[in-house]
């Protein structure tokens, strides 16, 4: 710019200005004339009410408060009962909202947009709150973005052993978080509180995420023990509903709660240091027949309660299936011994080899016990009934499994079937990996599976699957075993397996069918069956077993409160409905059955 | 014996610049002090900072100047970013650029009219406010909104330029300079213009260093002083420009600095648009919003706004919500260490336009 053409001012430049006389205007005429909307515009709001779950995070990131969470039903009806989802959607009061988008960002599942529609007019200032659906009919505008989301979708990755270097050992496979990875895998949860709903035992996920990423394990292991009293294991071998739950599986990774809850119990060498309430002494006693987890647990908070408890277990450990069946690769024997050590330290009895119907009966435990609690859980295999089953190299998994955890047991065939596609399976077939290493260092050596179930609906989870086929196992889904093979030495030399037709009949129900025509040979000179376990309730006098109540499904008969049809005894565990087979319900149910013994003890005098 | 009354100019008068007012003590129609009184405006913004998450403040700092809203989000992100360590992209530093510099180029289309009114010269307000909007047209299509734009955030911008958007901006570009021409003849060629301003409200160089002036003031003194040479933000150290000085010190030298600095930024922009990177990403990424704790520390980071050193000086305790966000707006000293000495002596009729070549922004020290 030359600053000389503007020092002296001119009369008749801006003369100039005429020619705009003729010029076309700026202005629209609208609505006439519409000016195109961009394709980002930041209008109202849109929500997919059917898509969104309700979690309340665009509530928590606006800056203005304009969002509140309501009940839509009165304009747009929701599924109330969706398992991982509040029975909420965001209301909307225009009267504050700054158009940030915030929100948008924010949204998990994607459901709110903004639209390309501004102009709401309205002389009522209360109808300017209302909550968006799609109905509205407003067009899409701002939305979500996959590459720049400050929501952090990518999970932090856990280290593991590499297949060849952990299928020669017990060593546990999964390393564990380290600080870092710790932190910001805490980070990334959003404190919506999703997961708690997917948590059969209800954990306060949330808070103990906050706990961790604020660096207090202890205060997050207070709120574990709230409601799990093993939460070190949980965070081994929980099946994770929690994750299932995540909000972040809509858009990309869940949090990691399982790993995050074993790093905040790893920090804490005991527990003894975090501060649990215990109430009074209220001079109850309770006798709980089985040291499982929901035995553990149904005793530890019963402590909590003030009762005095004592728990009877006919094995040499405490901690059921935990101590006899998972194997060590996936749950050490140390980290078991910390959580009962912790139990019994808060004053719980436990009494082991002491077998109900054995050393002590049924009977005394009613007359010395003000109330008991029955959590012998499936200890026992079930068969199917199998040509040659009975020959001494066919073997039921949770007792292979036991032979080797607890008595040590090393040796074992080159070739093995394992029958079953469960998790139990797995565990066996894993194992038998490990076996044969050590044995024979892998030479010459074999393991398969065969389930009736095909890859779509194998009952095992997707890691454990995945975990067992980098290990080198052989699966054969979907079919069906028939008979037992023996050589002219009565020895074993396979399976006889049939092609399955379907596994589920029309009405949903476990009813397989076989191709009668299609059989193929397994080779092998072991076999295990892992089909599930059975209970064995024989300790229970004939004429209280006949007043004790079973549901269709033959699992004990209990009311909302753990209570059975007999007054004063209780069951939990995967004796009852509200099991899944795993651990962490068999501790929710143990807890419940707590709460119910302690209110039925203080409602008798 | 002379009588001496009061005058209050504002809130709403049309000769302020905003909403805040003017306590004049007049003799006759010559100004014997002035006292700037705002409160008008006071919505807290600095306190209700400290109660909000990190991210939750981008919705807040827009709303400090209206006609340059950007400024603020650059300011805050960049205090962010310094106590956090962080380093964004090379095509997000030149997108924040170029946001910055039409933002620039909207403020003071903005003040162009202003000024002109305030000299009874309607018809230039009707051109740059007109023209001001398909700046923000350019606005919305980049991040959805015209006026308050919450694009720059820390670790970056908010999303990448729509596919095209930069062939528009340069479109813009070309249409300004046409424009320029008639905005030229029309005032800043206008020997009405040229009357009513030269020696009026004449600032020294030493006052203007003394009163703690920045941007177009200082530089109508003679003092080439600008944040983005001086301490370069964003993609300004790979440009190049000049910093335009007059040395008059006057309300013209004042106007016709800003009407430099418009054709300066014209040319960044055209500048940054060549030679920002094709692609790449625009955003580094920052942690959950709800658990995003900045380290502990204290930074101060400045920018470069259209009525001068515009900054953020943010305290961290290590928490998910900032313990002290300041902000410093150049309008401050300019109002009350400047205009209140300025405008003594000088005319009633002068008083409007000496405020608005002052480009005073009332939110910026009331807030």
């Amino acid at each position: 710019m030359n600053i000389k053409e503007y020092e002296n001012g001119s009369f008749l430049k801006p003369l100039a200005s005429i020619k705009y006389l003729f010029k076309k205007p700026h202005t629209l005429r609208y609505p006439y004339e519409e000016k195109p909307v961009p394709d980002r515009f930041r209008g109202l709001h849109i929500n997919d009410v059917d898509k969104c779950i309700g979690c309340g995070n665009c509530r928590d990131i606006c800056p203005c408060a304009a969002i509140t969470m309501v009940d839509p039903s009165d304009i747009h009806p929701i599924d109330k009962n969706k398992v991982g989802a509040n029975p909420v959607r965001p209301k909307i009061d225009y009267g504050r909202c700054s158009f940030c988008a915030l929100c948008v960002e924010m949204c998990p599942t994607g459901s709110l947009k903004m639209s390309k529609d501004l102009i709401y007019v309205s002389p009522d200032a209360d109808s300017f709150n209302w909550v968006p659906l799609v109905e509205q009919g407003r067009e899409e505008g701002y939305t979500q973005s996959d590459e720049i989301t400050p929501l952090m979708l990518e999970a932090e990755k856990m280290e593991e052993l590499e297949p060849d270097v952990r299928k020669k050992t017990f060593e546990e496979i999964v390393k564990g978080f380290t600080r870092e990875q710790a932190l910001k895998e805490a980070m990334r949860c959003l404190g919506c509180g999703i997961c708690m709903q997917g948590c059969p035992a209800h954990m306060k996920i949330p808070e103990y995420i906050q706990a961790i990423f604020d660096e207090d394990n202890k205060r997050s292991v207070k709120y574990m023990l709230e409601d799990n009293v093993l939460p070190g294991i949980c965070g081994r071998i929980c099946t994770h509903r929690c994750q299932d739950a995540c909000v972040y599986n809509y858009r990309g990774e869940p949090v990691l709660i399982m790993w995050l809850k074993r790093y905040a119990t790893d920090q804490l060498e005991s527990y003894k240091d975090v501060e649990i309430e215990k109430m009074p002494p209220t001079g109850k006693k309770v006798a709980i027949i089985g040291g499982g987890p929901s035995g553990l647990s149904c005793a530890y908070h019963l402590t909590t309660m003030g009762h005095s408890v004592t728990i009877f277990e006919k094995g040499q450990r405490a901690g059921g299936a935990l101590a006899n069946g998972i194997p060590m690769y996936r749950l050490p024997i140390y980290e078991l011994d910390k959580e009962i050590k912790h139990i019994e330290d808060m004053g719980v009895e436990i009494r082991l080899n002491t077998e109900v119907g054995k050393d002590v009966s049924f009977e005394e435990l009613l007359e010395n016990y003000d109330a008991v609690y029955i959590g012998v859980g499936l200890s026992f295999g079930r068969y199917i009934k199998l040509k040659g089953e009975e020959h001494p190299d066919v073997i039921q998994a949770i007792k292979f499994l036991r032979q080797v955890k607890v008595e040590g047991r090393r040796e074992i065939a080159r070739r093995v079937i394992v029958i079953g596609g469960g998790n139990v399976a797995m565990d066996v077939a894993r194992t038998v990996v490990r076996l044969q290493q050590m044995a024979y260092g892998g030479e010459g050596t074999m393991v398969q599976t065969v389930s009736l179930e095909d890859w779509d609906i194998m009952p095992a989870s997707k890691e454990e699957i995945d975990g067992a086929l980098e290990e080198g196992v052989i699966f054969n889904p979907g079919w069906g075993p028939n008979q037992v093979l023996l050589d002219e030495n009565g020895k074993i030399r396979g399976l006889e397996v049939k092609k399955v037709k379907y596994v589920f009949d029309e009405n949903h129900r476990f009813n397989p069918a076989f191709y009668e025509d299609q059989k193929k040979v397994l080779e092998g000179d072991y076999i295990v069956e892992a089909v599930g376990q059975m209970y064995d309730l024989s300790f229970i006098p004939k004429e209280l077993l006949d007043k004790l109540e079973f549901t269709p499904r033959r699992k004990i008969k209990v009311d909302e409160y753990g209570e059975t049809t007999i007054p004063g005894v209780f069951a939990g565990g995967d004796l009852v409905e509200t099991s899944r087979g795993d651990a962490i319900s068999a501790i929710a149910n143990g807890h419940r059955a707590a709460i119910g013994i302690d209110r039925y003890l203080r409602s008798k005098k | 014996m002379s009588r001496t009354y009061e005058l209050f100019i504002g809130p709403n008068h049309p000769g302020i610049p905003g909403n805040f007012s003017v306590k004049l003590e007049l003799e006759g129609d010559t100004v014997v002090s002035a006292k700037g009184d705002p409160g008008y405006l006071h919505r807290a913004f600095e306190k209700s900072m400290e109660n909000r998450y990190y991210i939750q403040n981008l919705a807040l700092i827009p709303r400090i100047c209206v006609p340059e809203p950007d400024i603020n989000e650059a300011a805050y992100a960049m205090a962010v970013e310094d106590l956090m360590g962080v380093e964004i992209p090379e095509r997000a530093k030149y997108l924040r650029t170029i946001v910055l510099e039409m933002a620039r180029i909207a403020a003071y289309l903005f003040w162009m009219g202003g000024f002109a009114a305030t000299l009874g010269l309607y018809t230039l307000s009707q051109w740059t406010v007109g023209d001001r909007d398909y700046a923000l047209d350019l606005f919305a299509e980049l991040c959805g909104v015209r006026v308050y734009h919450m694009y720059i955030w820390p670790g970056g911008v908010r999303r990448d330029a729509p596919p095209g958007w930069e062939d528009e901006v340069l479109a813009y570009v070309r249409y300004l300079r046409d424009k320029l021409i008639d905005y030229d003849n029309i005032f800043f060629k206008n020997v009405m213009f040229k009357q009513r301003t030269r020696g009026v409200a004449v600032i020294t160089k030493e006052q203007a260093i003394e009163w703690c002036a920045t941007g177009p003031i200082l530089k109508a003194t003679g003092v080439a002083q600008d944040v983005r040479k001086d301490d370069p933000y964003a993609a300004y150290e790979y440009i190049d420009f000049e910093i335009p000085t007059l040395t008059d010190g006057d309300s013209w030298a004042r106007a016709m600095i800003r009407r430099w600095e418009f054709e300066n930024s014209l040319n960044i922009i055209e500048q940054a648009i060549k030679k920002m990177p094709k692609k790449g990403p625009v955003w580094t990424k920052m942690p959950n919003p709800l658990k995003w704790r900045v380290p502990k520390g204290e930074a101060y980071a400045k920018v470069e706004s259209a009525r001068g050193e515009h900054g953020f000086y943010m305290v961290s305790d290590g928490t998910e919500r900032p313990y002290r966000v300041a902000v410093r707006g150049s309008s401050h000293t300019h109002m009350f260490t400047i205009a209140e000495r300025l405008l003594v002596g000088q005319r009633l009729a002068d008083v409007s336009h000496i405020l608005v070549s002052l480009d005073i922004c009332p939110p910026e020290f009331d807030r």
